[in-house]
């Protein structure tokens, strides 16, 4: 079964795959967790504003986010980025705007709706009493939010969003959709110029497999150990 | 902006002869659905049986079942179609496999069963979350009724569970139809690759766009009015299942 295999091409390619790749998908993944946590966390709170229209504002956004597949957001932003590039520069032409950037916005845009939805829960899992006891001490209401919610709110929600932070791990792979070399796009232009697709595609697989799973462990390991005793 | 706006494209001749740009879309969309809802099949059913051996008191079979969570939970989707699709015709003896490769609607075939198995897994884990909510005294006053185990997950605790994991479900049928857009990868035409490709040829990105988007959100909206009167249809009187009062009368 494996007599015409070549296992060669994996050594041939790695440092390539790993280099340009990896280095580009994690760079994505941990940007895209970074922006998507603190827009989605703005998003979050102002779905819970008692303003209507703020909080309808953020509710349609993160319900069309959510039904739209990430193909087809990544579709969009990518030709949509430009001309939001010229719309704010006053400029004629559509913005030049790097492979990196055009993802990294994506990637911010659509992980806010979902990292709104954890942080909304985290945010409605403290207790009411807790934010009248900060308005009690005189505290505003950034101030009741920065010092008293929110880090409970962050704290109670770590395992999800570091379990959602894998889900973009994984997402992060359909940018191959634009031909960028990420560590699946590496993998496919390597696998179509030596005509070696099983080999390249079962090793991003096993390496997919090793670093999603070792993560989901370490997750639930930290899921038992930020775990407030009530 | 420079941009010419024209939304009358849609009804202007795709280069593909199949009719309009409009045409084309629809004809995505079928494919979308029929994707989704084959695979969804293969899903509920594996899932369901995966889901249930983790909950069951054999140690080995539970280690299986989780094994084959993680296997296609740790894995993109992206990659998961590129292995059915590349990798697998050539692990199976020659002749199966340039069968597999000359089928007249091989992405269509791998799509439905990559979308499934991956899809399987999610749904695995939640019917064992839903039978592990359950309160113990289920179990037990299943065998206390003389119930056989099989008997006990038939009657008594199945029914039970997949009642509970009715929400979750729902989002695993939107999140399906959303995956299958995956399948552009491997060339099928669902509806995301008919607005890619409507874009191609006509230079219209935005409109293309913009009608695949408004196909999406009608769908994943009637998908949710269904399953809301799915869930009522369903609920078992005197529980508070999904956190929906609505039910309880009071």
């Amino acid at each position: 079964m494996f007599a015409n295999f070549d296992f060669d091409v994996i050594q041939r390619s790695w440092v390539y795959l790993f280099a340009t790749g990896m280095t580009f998908t994690l760079k994505l993944t941990l940007m895209a967790m970074l922006g998507g946590t603190v827009l989605g966390t703005f998003l979050a709170m102002m779905r819970l504003s008692s303003n209507k229209l703020v909080a309808g504002f953020a509710t349609t956004y993160v319900n069309i986010m959510r039904s739209v597949p990430l193909v087809l957001v990544i579709f969009w932003f990518y030709f949509l980025v430009p001309y939001l590039g010229a719309w704010v520069t006053g400029s004629n032409e559509p913005m030049q705007v790097g492979a990196f950037s055009s993802c990294l916005i994506t990637f911010v845009m659509f992980e806010a709706a979902y990292y709104c939805e954890i942080m909304r829960s985290g945010i409605q899992s403290i207790p009411r009493g807790q934010i009248w006891a900060g308005y009690a001490m005189g505290m505003n209401y950034w101030q009741t939010m920065g010092h008293i919610v929110l880090p409970q709110a962050f704290r109670n929600m770590i395992p999800i969003l570091f379990t959602q932070t894998i889900v973009l791990f994984q997402d992060v792979s359909l940018v191959y959709v634009l031909s960028i070399t990420d560590f699946v796009g590496a993998a496919s232009k390597v696998a179509q110029r030596d005509g070696r697709l099983v080999e390249m595609y079962s090793f991003v697989a096993v390496v997919y497999f090793i670093m999603c799973f070792g993560l989901s462990s370490l997750v639930k390991k930290l899921q038992q150990k930020v775990a407030i005793i009530r | 902006m420079n941009y010419n706006w024209n939304w009358n494209i849609f009804w202007e001749a795709a280069p593909d002869g199949g009719g309009s740009y409009f045409d084309s879309l629809i004809s995505g969309l079928l494919w979308t659905l029929a994707t989704a809802a084959l695979a969804w099949i293969i899903a509920l059913v594996l899932g369901s049986i995966v889901g249930t051996i983790r909950t069951g008191p054999n140690k080995w079979a539970a280690r299986i079942g989780n094994a084959y969570v993680e296997l296609f939970r740790n894995i993109p989707l992206l990659v998961q179609m590129f292995l059915w699709y590349f990798v697998m015709p050539e692990l199976m003896p020659t002749e199966i496999g340039n069968w597999l490769k000359s089928m007249p609607n091989a992405p269509f075939i791998t799509a439905v069963l990559s979308l499934g198995f991956f899809t399987s897994a999610r749904v695995a884990v939640q019917v064992s979350t839903g039978i592990n909510a359950l309160p113990r005294g289920q179990r037990m006053a299943g065998t206390a009724l003389g119930l056989s185990l099989p008997q006990t997950y038939r009657y008594v605790l199945l029914p039970m569970a997949f009642r509970i994991i009715i929400p979750s479900l729902t989002n695993e049928v939107a999140a399906i139809i959303k995956n299958s857009s995956v399948a552009l990868t491997i060339g099928l035409m669902e509806l995301t690759a008919s607005a890619r490709s409507m874009q191609e040829f006509s230079f219209q990105v935005f409109e293309a766009f913009t009608a695949a988007t408004l196909i999406y959100l009608a769908v994943s909206v009637i998908a949710i009015v269904a399953a809301n009167l799915l869930e009522k249809f369903l609920a078992v009187p005197g529980f508070i299942t999904s956190g929906s009062a609505k039910s309880g009368g009071q």
